[in-house]
């Protein structure tokens, strides 16, 4: 079930190590005083403005912020990521490389600020409700859509009677208007997680619903 | 793949799906795990799980996995 918690099995793998040299160079070097303290600091930013750059670009054919905004967008989650680093530094347990918990911190901030930007300039309005598009999000073939109508059809039905209101909304905007969930977390206020749990219980609906009148086996399919 | 299948693998949810925030705790831990060649989905099923079914999580996921592994 999304939202519930590793299992103790998981947990207890989940312990620190022994830090690496590079990792114990990094908390030394910015846990010091004076001008060493700031090198590591400028050291550690500009590897996060190079990250934050990679990420904008692996992102952009997923995003419609473009140009000199894509940038601005790598620069502003590469400062949010160095504050919340400075700030957080006491959190690190060495579960990890202290680099790649560092880039953790800005491979987020990238996704949450697409995430906001996205409604600068939105390929699809909230509520669009652009059914007609279902079978691309699905990448059925075009010479196959009058034989998936029915299967479509029925898919549409149970999210118009079966889903409550926000499920509706919720899996409408994502799965048929495609709006990126990020951006319609933003936009309605909700963190991630409460999204997606939205969107898990509405698949599942859907699929058992599906499977009651025999458009898929069994929900007894379902991945253990 | 058929059109029934792609439908059918969107509808289908793994029980062991341990949700975003859970699994965006612990990502750098299981991005190091992976980069260092060892079976981070065999210590952590129910993140693996929710890697991939979860699109945004899947490219943070990717994106940090991109940053550690680049030169």
């Amino acid at each position: 079930m999304p939202g519930g918690s590793l299992s103790d099995v998981e947990c207890a793998r989940l312990t620190a190590r022994d830090l690496d040299e590079e990792s114990a160079a990094w908390l030394r070097r910015l846990g010091a005083e004076g001008g060493e303290r700031q090198a590591a600091e400028r050291e550690l930013h500009a590897r996060l403005i190079r990250i934050a750059l990679a990420e904008v670009r692996r992102r952009q054919s997923g995003t419609p912020v473009t140009g000199p905004e894509l940038d601005d967008v790598a620069h502003q989650a590469a400062d949010d990521a160095m504050l919340a680093i400075l700030a957080k530094l006491g959190d690190f347990r060495g579960e990890s490389r202290f680099i790649t918990w560092a880039y953790r911190f800005v491979i987020l901030e990238v996704s949450a600020k697409l995430g906001r930007h996205y409604w600068r300039n939105p390929p699809a309005a909230l509520d669009a409700g652009q059914w007609e598009r279902l079978p691309d999000r699905f990448g059925i073939d075009p010479a196959r859509h009058a034989e998936s109508a029915g299967l479509l059809a029925e898919v549409r039905r149970v999210v118009d009677e079966e889903l409550t209101a926000h499920q509706r909304r919720v899996f409408t905007a994502i799965v048929v208007d495609g709006i990126p969930l990020d951006a319609l977390a933003a936009r309605l206020g909700l963190r991630r997680n409460a999204l997606y749990k939205v969107i898990f219980d509405a698949r599942r609906k859907i699929r058992r619903a599906l499977a009651a009148n025999g458009y898929l086996d069994e929900p007894g399919g379902e991945q253990r | 793949m058929s059109d029934l299948d792609r439908l059918e693998r969107f509808l289908r949810t793994d029980p062991r799906d341990v949700g975003c925030d859970e699994a965006m705790a612990i990502l750098h831990v299981y991005v190091d795990l992976l980069a260092d060649g060892q079976d981070a989905a065999g210590r952590y099923p129910g993140v693996a799980a929710h890697l991939a079914a979860c699109g945004p999580c899947g490219e943070d996921f990717a994106g940090l996995l991109a940053a550690v592994t680049s030169k």
